[in-house]
């Protein structure tokens, strides 16, 4: 039996942040509290000075494994994720092959089994090819293990597919994923269209790609009834959409990528390819917006992580493969966003153990009885994050160069 | 605290073309660079148009020293001027048409820079159908070859805009306190983002773009230009008149009706143009749709500068070329030396 003594331990799940012992027996959490007496404890553990959270849940990041191991492997991707601070991570679908039938499904699966370091939940395409027109084996899939059904970013542009996507999906409970994004309004953009896509030149992705496709995810999914989970919002808009349509009733999710919390447009000034993001950064409202949203319970937070080799990102602006590395020192990343006090702590972990796992509907905590998937943090430690020091094959990583406080200690997956 | 967020990026993004002490060691954008850096440029153009005007037109200052015209987008006329200017110049000059490869660009870019940088090139004119193309170039690919923007997508035109401030500085007398209207389509054309840092460092009253919503790109005011609709008005008291080329494209993705529209609401006659000042001068970057955004008589007539644009543009280009080369050459020894 493992013991961590003088841990602070926080899981919003159970509104609970005090410093205790915990006790963990098979991987499982056995106690917390005084041990009382009569139990063998192989391995006890100072936690003093330490916090205990619930492992991270990740809604959505690119696993690029199958198809695109020069960007990075299952094994090094989960390494990375694992050492951010994850234990559950959602692969997207948009794998080579896509992740559209059941042999890939359980591909990643048997994958995973050998060499990942976080438990996988791969996300499954919701069409064929992600392409939009023809629907996926959605029951099929299900049961060779994919947790949702997700398009990645792939644009479903037909109106009728997507109503009838969500019918099927509503008639066996199946969750679907789906990212807002109006294929002929964000066609051609790269950026945020604002003043900054103005100075530099470069076609620009208006809000509005994102929330004219929303409204029409938002009155398909009232009249399906589908349980669905908006990916990847980046506008202040979409917030308020989604509280409107909450407010009428509808059961409706939605994650923010950490980038967006982070950074505004502004970081694009002087054409670094680095912050060449899908969903694209939006403006200080926007983040401002999001923030608040996090904040008040009304979203997770994802990875978005997208690892890719060095030549993708060392290109014009334009032509940069989009997308951040993130599973690498996530959580010290995330955690400069309560340093600065824009977010609580509370709202940070809640956003990243509490939401995700009601959309997928696990059982995730650190109660009595529960699988233990956990993560040991130092708050104070300081560190300056070299290339070197990341797991992730991806080195378009935007901590590289910086220091931040607080370290992963140690993250605990449970075998059960 | 940590110090995470923008701590490079929002660094003034016209630093990578200056060396150490504020000279130009590239041509990359006007914008961020000083109203006596502008002037400089200026003053050495008009220096070197009395040379043009001499039997002999070549002047030493780039003996000796190889540049490359890497033109990822065909123009003749550009190519043209850049290979004369350097020709004047005593330059060897290479010119590269380069089609974009449909496959890992980014990679091939930088090959053939590489490749071109190991035969002792020493100046590269580059043109780019993406924005921040020569950027890439001059900060990651090959700092130490002085990259001279020809255009970059939708983002810069330097030299073009020089000329043009030339072009003015020499037919009203100064650009300070004058109102400037650049007129069509703002949104894809990097001549007028240019244009607009140029005039505004300089000391022009106002800067005025007129054209439909469809083509003026959102926040233009953010870079320091007035926007208008109605042409008459936009071109109210103006000293100079700019004309922009209308692209086919632009009626295909539906940003405008038909070309007889817009020559209706923008095109310059002389009926709109006896909106300006009696004294305003008109000018057009070239090539001209007669017809589509300026009518012949216009073009031709006695306010029209626009040949005059074209003889100052290879003045202009000597003088880029020659600070930049000077500039990289301070850079490169100061840096051998430390």
């Amino acid at each position: 039996m493992l013991q961590i003594r003088n841990v602070r331990l926080i899981d919003p799940a159970q509104h609970r942040d005090d410093i205790t012992d915990i006790l963990v027996d098979n991987g499982r959490i056995h106690s917390t509290g005084d041990a009382g007496s009569g139990l063998v404890i192989s391995e006890s553990r100072d936690g003093n000075g330490l916090w205990l959270l619930p492992g991270l849940i990740d809604l959505g990041g690119h696993l690029p494994e199958p198809g695109y191991t020069q960007k990075g492997t299952i094994e090094s991707e989960t390494r990375a994720a694992r050492s951010g601070g994850f234990t559950h991570i959602c692969s997207l679908p948009d794998t080579s092959p896509v992740a559209d039938t059941s042999a890939v499904i359980k591909l990643i699966l048997e994958k995973a089994a050998s060499a990942a370091q976080v438990h996988v939940l791969p996300l499954a395409a919701l069409t064929q090819g992600l392409a939009g027109e023809q629907l996926a084996s959605m029951v099929t899939l299900s049961e060779a293990g994919a947790v949702a059904m997700s398009n990645a970013r792939h644009i479903i542009r037909d109106s009728y597919v997507l109503r009838r996507l969500m019918e099927y999906a509503a008639t066996y409970d199946i969750p679907v994923f789906l990212s807002a994004n109006d294929a002929a309004l964000a066609a051609g953009g790269c950026m945020h269209e604002g003043p900054v896509s103005t100075r530099l030149g470069l076609p620009g992705i208006p809000a509005t790609a994102e929330t004219v496709s929303l409204a029409k995810i938002l009155l398909l999914a009232e009249q399906t009834g589908a349980r669905l989970h908006i990916s990847q919002v980046s506008c202040g808009r979409s917030v308020l959409m989604l509280r409107q349509a909450r407010e009428q009733g509808l059961n409706i999710t939605a994650d923010t990528p950490l980038a967006n919390l982070l950074y505004t447009h502004d970081a694009i000034l002087g054409y670094r390819s680095l912050y060449n993001v899908q969903p694209p950064l939006r403006t200080e409202e926007d983040r401002q917006a999001l923030l608040a949203a996090v904040e008040s319970g009304e979203l997770a937070i994802s990875s978005n992580h997208r690892p890719h080799e060095i030549a993708a990102k060392k290109a014009p602006f334009a032509e940069a493969r989009p997308g951040m590395s993130q599973y690498d020192c996530f959580l010290p990343l995330a955690m400069t966003l309560v340093h600065r006090g824009e977010l609580s702590l509370n709202a940070l972990i809640r956003a990243l153990t509490v939401l995700p796992a009601s959309v997928l509907r696990l059982q995730h905590g650190l109660s009595s009885g529960q699988a233990f998937n956990a993560c040991l943090f130092n708050p104070e430690t300081e560190q300056t994050i070299s290339a070197s020091d990341l797991y992730s094959q991806g080195h378009n990583h935007p901590a590289i160069g910086a220091s931040l406080r607080g370290r992963v200690e140690e993250v605990f997956v449970s075998q059960v | 605290m940590t110090s995470l967020i923008h701590h490079e990026t929002l660094r003034d993004p016209s630093r990578v073309q200056l060396t150490d002490d504020g000279r130009l060691k590239h041509f990359l954008t006007t914008e961020g660079l000083s109203a006596e850096l502008l002037t400089e440029i200026l003053d050495t153009a008009d220096s070197f148009i009395s040379t043009q005007e001499r039997a002999v037109k070549k002047v030493p200052l780039l003996r000796g020293k190889t540049v490359v015209n890497l033109f990822f987008e065909n123009s003749t006329r550009t190519r043209s001027t850049f290979e004369l200017a350097a020709k004047r110049l005593s330059a060897d000059i290479l010119n590269l048409d380069i089609a974009r490869s449909a496959t890992s660009k980014g990679e091939t870019l930088m090959d053939t820079l590489w490749n071109l940088e190991a035969m002792y090139s020493d100046m590269f004119v580059v043109r780019h159908a993406d924005s921040g193309a020569a950027h890439f170039i001059a900060e990651q690919v090959t700092p130490n070859v002085a990259i001279i923007n020809a255009g970059d997508g939708r983002h810069a035109h330097p030299t073009q805009a020089m000329l043009d401030m030339l072009t003015i500085r020499r037919h009203k007398e100064g650009i300070a306190g004058k109102v400037v209207a650049i007129v069509g389509d703002i949104l894809h054309s990097r001549v007028a983002r240019s244009q607009i840092y140029a005039l505004r460092t300089l000391g022009a009253a106002e800067v005025r773009v007129i054209g439909p919503g469809t083509l003026l790109p959102k926040d233009i005011e953010a870079l320091g230009a007035k926007p208008f609709y109605d042409m008459k008005q936009g071109l109210a008291d103006c000293d100079v008149v700019i004309m922009l080329r209308l692209q086919k494209e632009r009626m295909q993705n539906a940003l405008l009706p038909s070309e007889g529209e817009f020559f209706k609401l923008y095109g310059l006659t002389e009926a709109k143009l006896a909106c300006a000042r009696p004294d305003a001068i008109v000018m057009h970057p070239g090539p001209i749709n007669r017809g589509v955004e300026i009518e012949s008589a216009v073009a031709d007539g006695p306010q029209s500068v626009i040949l005059n644009q074209v003889s100052y543009g290879i003045a202009v280009r000597m003088a880029v070329m020659a600070m930049a080369m000077s500039g990289q050459q301070s850079q490169n020894s100061s840096e051998e030396m430390a």
